[in-house]
């Protein structure tokens, strides 16, 4: 069974090339993520980086209107969630809303029902939707490619249907409402404080991603994505590592919905919609496939210009997401990181010769 | 008994709409490689222009049934030409999310325009009243839809199997760098081949606009059952995605007659199906396992 499928693989990808990043440009050095780039770059400016990462971190809400902060920092899992699957496993799943909305519905219900602190609601929430993943990305990942991206996005649709109809747990149309920020008593109801309640939460899932990432499994991982077939000679169980990123990548986007729902205090259809599991998509090819950060500084780009053009009352937001969309694919496939990352590694190479 | 052949007949002209678009769908991605996400805005925008011929020039149905997919295909081709044509060197994953983008601001651009509530369109006088089918009473209109798909799949299938052009089309479909070393101008093929799908999404629209609500939305979800439909048939396979579109119709009409305390099976059971399928042939029912590259 096995076997059979992998054999598939070959063409259903473009010949030889497997993986979006290994095709966006073929010229590229060897090194071809951007995260390796930084990587092989010098301590110091690895550490700088992140310090300067971790200080706008904690300046974000206030330079920022805090509930946006907040959903920028929900958005940058959702994004890292989905940048370990597309960038590192060379799987894009188009339905990712599924694992987003389902932690975001249960979360509430947790946080509304058993009146537990937050982060346990939000653990809860994360929990369900990584069980989800198990029997979505078990059937998924006997498929690749193209493929893939079609049976993540028609389950993730099945997944809105049931939440659709399943009114007595959703509240259908009207949604969750009242979800509940208790925190031991601690008052959250101002989202500036909230922020820096969930900020340790999303910096330890980042900081999930990257250990996932730089972990031997992690290299396996971007084995399988660049030649699954030499993988699969070398003896590792393809199809069970693809599942375990695909389950790891929907515990990460569920500990953003869930955030987002105790965020917003409210969960709606819309976070198990087909165009959130695009725009998820859409924030990684902005900030860089396979870049990790990158999908972080996506997140917080396309939040924030959401937030701008819903505040100066344009209400046609799809044109500008959509047209966000044609735009970074037709010319700008790097990313953010990927491009910044590409300039200093051309630099780098200009000093060396 | 009449009941049970009623529900039939409803589940083959609901079929026939998952046919059309899942027959466009799959002899673009056979010529281009591509998945066209958007499909289903093709499908809603034919809705729409039928609705707007009628409603502001008074153009009737038999006109916007020629007129609307052959502006569709044609800006389809353009489109074509101006980007997606650009990118099919790259994984096709990179076209998907450009026909993504497009799907989103084609939608907004009529949403913004007409609003999201659903516009009536009359059916055509002709085609009104119901036909007498002695165990049952059918719309005509209905009958007229599933004839005519009917009768254009098949067209469409001499096409394919007897001309030409059509002999081209499948063995781009099925050996696309065969065909080319063979000295075949795949080329020439691909923008006409696309038009031709986007032509048949828009009359699929035009169909459907007097028997479903006309929006901009109605594309959409559409879609997402459609790419459903032709995993489950095997999207290299242009008689699988046909056959697995009419496939569905029928066991979503059953679903919705015989468990209709359960709405959610006829909405869901396209997914289960998949869900078998994936299980049982990962390559779809008549889709063939791809040789390696």
């Amino acid at each position: 069974m096995t076997e059979r499928t992998e054999r598939s693989e070959g063409r259903e990808g473009m010949p030889g090339q497997h993986g979006m990043s290994a095709t966006v440009d073929t010229k590229a050095p060897p090194a071809r993520s951007g995260l390796l780039a930084v990587a092989r770059a010098p301590g110091w400016v690895r550490y700088a980086l992140l310090a300067v990462g971790l200080l706008v971190a904690l300046w974000l809400p206030n330079g920022l209107y805090p509930a946006v902060a907040v959903d920028i920092l929900c958005w940058a899992l959702f994004a890292v969630s989905v940048d370990l699957l597309l960038g590192f496993t060379g799987l894009m799943s188009f339905g990712h809303a599924a694992f987003w909305g389902t932690s975001a519905y249960l979360t509430g219900l947790v946080a509304i029902h058993a009146g537990l602190p937050f982060p346990a609601a939000v653990l809860a929430g994360a929990l369900g939707a990584a069980l989800l993943a198990l029997p979505i990305g078990y059937l998924a990942v006997k498929r690749t490619g193209i493929y893939f991206a079609m049976v993540t996005l028609a389950f993730a649709q099945m997944v809105y249907y049931v939440a659709n109809e399943w009114r007595s747990v959703t509240q259908g149309e009207n949604g969750l409402q009242g979800v509940p920020r208790a925190f031991f008593g601690a008052d959250l109801t101002d989202d500036y404080y909230f922020y820096y309640a969930i900020l340790p939460i999303v910096l330890l899932g980042l900081f999930a991603a990257w250990r996932i990432v730089h972990s031997p499994f992690g290299r396996v991982l971007v084995g399988i994505r660049d030649n699954p077939a030499r993988a699969r000679a070398l003896g590792y169980p393809v199809h069970r590592y693809k599942l375990t990123a695909f389950v790891l990548s929907g515990f990460l986007a569920g500990l953003g919905g869930g955030l987002f729902a105790v965020g917003h205090r409210f969960v709606s259809l819309d976070v198990l919609h087909w165009t959130t599991s695009g725009k998820a998509v859409i924030v990684v090819v902005l900030g860089g496939i396979g870049t990790l950060w990158g999908g972080v500084l996506g997140a917080a780009l396309v939040v924030r210009l959401e937030d701008w053009l819903s505040f100066s009352g344009f209400e046609a937001i799809g044109l500008v997401t959509g047209g966000i969309f044609v735009l970074v694919v037709l010319l700008f496939r790097r990313g953010l990181w990927g491009t910044v990352a590409h300039l200093l590694r051309r630099r780098g190479a200009a000093r060396r010769e | 008994m009449s009941g049970f052949l009623q529900n039939t007949f409803n589940g083959l002209v609901g079929g026939a709409f998952y046919a059309l678009l899942a027959l466009g769908l799959a002899v673009i991605f056979g010529m281009l490689r591509v998945v066209n996400f958007a499909h289903g805005a093709f499908y809603m925008l034919g809705a729409f222009g039928a609705y707007v011929l009628l409603a502001e020039a008074g153009v009737p149905f038999w006109a916007a049934l020629v007129i609307m997919p052959l502006a569709l295909g044609l800006l389809g081709m353009v489109l074509e030409r101006a980007v997606i044509h650009r990118l099919t060197r790259l994984d096709p994953l990179y076209n998907f999310l450009l026909t993504f983008g497009l799907t989103l601001i084609l939608q907004d651009l009529v949403k913004s325009r007409y609003g999201v509530q659903s516009s009536p369109y009359a059916t055509p006088a002709e085609l009104s009243g119901t036909v007498d089918f002695g165990l049952f009473d059918f719309p005509t209109y209905r009958v007229f839809i599933l004839g005519f798909t009917v009768l254009l799949c098949v067209a469409v299938w001499w096409v394919l199997g007897r001309t030409r052009i059509g002999m081209v089309v499948r063995a781009a479909t099925e050996r696309p760098e065969l065909t080319r070393a063979f000295g075949i101008d795949v080329g020439r093929w691909v923008t006409p081949v696309f038009g031709f799908g986007i032509a048949l999404a828009g009359l699929a629209g035009v169909l459907a606009a007097p028997m479903r609500a006309v929006n901009p939305l109605m594309g959409a979800d559409l879609i997402i059952v459609v790419f459903a439909v032709v995993v489950i048939g095997g999207l290299g396979s242009i008689f699988g995605s046909v056959a697995a579109g009419f496939g569905i119709g029928l066991v979503q009409a059953w679903g919705e007659a015989y468990l209709s305390d359960y709405p959610l099976v006829s909405q869901t059971v396209v997914f289960v199906v998949m869900a078998a399928v994936l299980l049982w042939r990962p390559a779809g029912l008549f889709g063939r396992e791809e040789a390696p590259a």
